[in-house]
């Protein structure tokens, strides 16, 4: 309170002149109770850090547009260039250096991520829920935030690491355990990222059963229901929205997660999916888009444009790259901001 | 393990290790700081543990000069050449039109090639693996586009898991190209390979996966694989990828490991080529497990 009234009056002048730091004060502050100095550093510090604060806020705005501007700016000569949407979404063949014919289809990256973030799902959905559930309901409160630290240790684990185990531990162990023909593959990716993304669902999913009203569990238990009843007949029900965005955003990171994709993947251009037999093959090596553009973008030549504004063929696959940032970006964008309006919904339930 | 993740660190081992063998050297003679001068050496995964060894040792004879070595794959050393940050790349295949003509426009100079090596592409498979002989046409069919082997029976050979897992590299390295050059002519590869992002990584999974077949550089062989031996045509004699078979051209997937520079190299730069294919040079490229350029130098 206090501070704001003492700028209020000030800051009226001083942005006429050029802002912080700017001109000096007008001799009538003179005649101001504490001191001309002193008033003046505390308006002008006050102003900085407002501003500042301001500046931080819509940082994000602008950070968010300027990378979404350049990453769309290095795609755009390929969008242009006789960019064949259908070739591109639609077509498993992902040749960007052929000497035959140069072809960007990223049909099997998209599966690839699929098939990696429906797996990572089926391993973090059921761990991460219960876990959130066990922190929420049944834990005393000493177990629950010694849970919660090591839980929040999980998440700071970074993902060189974790393709590291994927490597070094999973793979091998995958090979032992179901006779797979090589250790690098969707499953091992699938538990990789799926323990990577349990924390974020953890703690969102603890949020929104900690959010059920206290009442609802009371007059569960009035009834006559157990403890399981309540969570399974009440408190899911009732923070469904809470959950489901939990899972959405363990969605996204694992949409968007490269670094341990790209070691414990195999790094294969391939669909994991045909007509036979058990029709989805989680064993098979795949290439994810994230990691697609993280192995590729170094090597792959930035040409620049020819005298006559075209592109020689060398050059699109590095703006190919671009353009499945782009399809990344809204992939991600899209179920962050799904996530986001389930979130709201619950706000206005309440 | 992508190429960005891969050449940080050896920059920084080598900057590290140049630091260290600085301030050792540096303590005798501290009167008269000589001005160092860098060399600046960017490329082939293949060539990277030789061109580290020659920095080390060039190092031995001249102290004032340091080369600083960094991986990353052949078109990444060409693309710095290109644009004028590195002195030397390396290159496990050659230099394209295009690769040139962007050289020439943004600096200027044409890149000249030095051939300081040769190296040969070995075929590579699980060290329990029968298979002892392959034909281009079996390698083609393995992990051409269109090619119809996808199991080790149908080489006749009876391997542990039969599904024929091929390791590949990523499709822009210079082996890549190599190989989709002389063993597929020119054509694409199957799709659904793994694409490994290094020379090393390549030998590593085949030695924990026993239906694996790979191509790498013949200086990265472990125990746990084994050399396949070759032939060019079917009923050709196979050979397999030893220094003697390299040396007469007798193994058919030999191909120079190459150096370039911006035009006429001046200085550091000069004098480091001018060692390095010197017998002293090239005795390090045997070390490596590699073919000296001349017989009978460096032996």
């Amino acid at each position: 309170m206090k501070p704001e009234e003492a700028m209020r009056p000030d800051s009226q002048p001083a942005q006429d002149a050029s802002g912080p730091g700017g001109a000096a004060p007008p001799g009538r502050r003179r005649t101001a109770g504490r001191g001309p100095i002193r008033r003046l550093f505390h308006s002008l510090s006050e102003r900085t850090i407002v501003s500042l604060i301001y500046l931080c806020g819509i940082s994000a705005i602008v950070f968010v547009f300027s990378i979404f501007y350049f990453i769309f700016r290095e795609g755009a000569p390929f969008l242009r260039d006789g960019f064949d949407f259908q070739k591109f979404f639609f077509s498993i063949n992902w040749m960007p250096t052929s000497e035959v014919e140069r072809s960007y289809g990223i049909l099997a990256l998209i599966f690839g991520t699929g098939a990696v973030t429906l797996l990572a799902m089926v391993v973090a959905v059921p761990f991460g829920l219960g876990t959130a559930v066990f922190i929420a309901e049944f834990c005393g409160r000493r177990t629950r935030e010694a849970l919660k630290i090591l839980i929040e240790l999980l998440a700071a684990i970074p993902s060189v690491a974790w393709g590291f185990i994927g490597m070094v531990v999973m793979g091998p162990l995958i090979v032992r355990v179901t006779g797979a023909d090589v250790g690098a593959n969707a499953l091992n990716a699938g538990i990789i990222v799926g323990l990577m993304s349990v924390p974020i669902i953890v703690s969102i999913a603890e949020d929104a059963i900690r959010a059920v009203p206290d009442d609802y569990r009371a007059a569960a238990e009035a009834l006559g229901a157990t403890r399981w009843q309540v969570v399974y007949k009440v408190i899911f029900p009732a923070a469904k929205s809470g959950l489901l965005a939990a899972v959405l955003l363990g969605v996204g990171r694992a949409v968007g997660e490269t670094m341990a994709v790209l070691m414990a993947t195999g790094n294969a251009v391939n669909i994991p999916a045909d007509g036979r037999f058990p029709f989805f093959h989680a064993l098979d090596s795949v290439s994810t888009l994230t990691a697609t553009i993280a192995s590729e973008l170094g090597e792959a030549p930035r040409i620049g444009a020819l005298p006559d504004g075209s592109y020689p063929p060398a050059a699109h696959h590095y703006q190919s790259l671009f353009v499945i940032g782009i399809a990344l970006f809204v992939i991600t964008f899209a179920v962050n901001l799904t996530a986001d309006l389930v979130v709201k919904g619950i706000r206005k339930q309440r | 393990m992508g190429r960005l993740a891969a050449r940080l660190p050896l920059v920084g081992l080598l900057a590290a290790f140049g630091c260290g063998g600085g301030s050792s050297s540096g303590k005798p003679n501290a009167g008269k700081p000589a001005p160092r001068t860098v060399v600046r050496n960017t490329g082939s995964d293949t060539m990277v543990n030789l061109a580290q060894m020659w920095a080390e040792e060039y190092r031995r004879i001249s102290p004032n000069a340091s080369v600083e070595v960094s991986g990353g794959g052949s078109g990444v050393g060409i693309r710095d050449l290109a644009q004028g940050i590195v002195d030397i790349a390396n290159a496990s295949r050659e230099i394209t039109a295009s690769e040139k003509a962007q050289a020439l426009k943004n600096t200027g100079k044409t890149p000249q090639e030095w051939i300081v090596g040769y190296d040969a592409i070995a075929i590579y498979v699980h060290r329990d693996n029968p298979v002892q002989e392959i034909t281009f046409e079996q390698l083609a069919g393995i992990f051409g586009k269109g090619g119809t082997i996808e199991r080790w029976s149908q080489l006749g050979a009876a391997a542990e898991k039969d599904r024929i897992i091929r390791a590949s590299r990523m499709n822009n390295s210079g082996t890549y190209v190599y190989f989709r050059e002389h063993v597929l002519a020119k054509q694409d590869f199957k799709l659904g390979a793994l694409g490994m992002s290094g020379s090393k990584e390549v030998v590593e999974l085949v030695g924990h996966t026993p239906g694996a077949i790979g191509y790498s550089g013949m200086g990265y062989k472990t125990a746990a694989v084994k050399f396949v031996s070759v032939a060019a045509k079917a009923g050709a004699p196979a050979y397999a990828p030893t220094f003697e078979n390299v040396r007469d051209k007798k193994y058919p997937l030999a191909r120079s490991l190459n150096m370039y520079t911006l035009g006429e190299p001046q200085g550091e730069t000069r004098k480091y080529l001018d060692w390095i294919l010197s017998p002293a040079g090239q005795a390090v490229v045997r070390q490596a497990g590699y073919i000296p350029v001349a017989a009978g130098q460096g032996q």
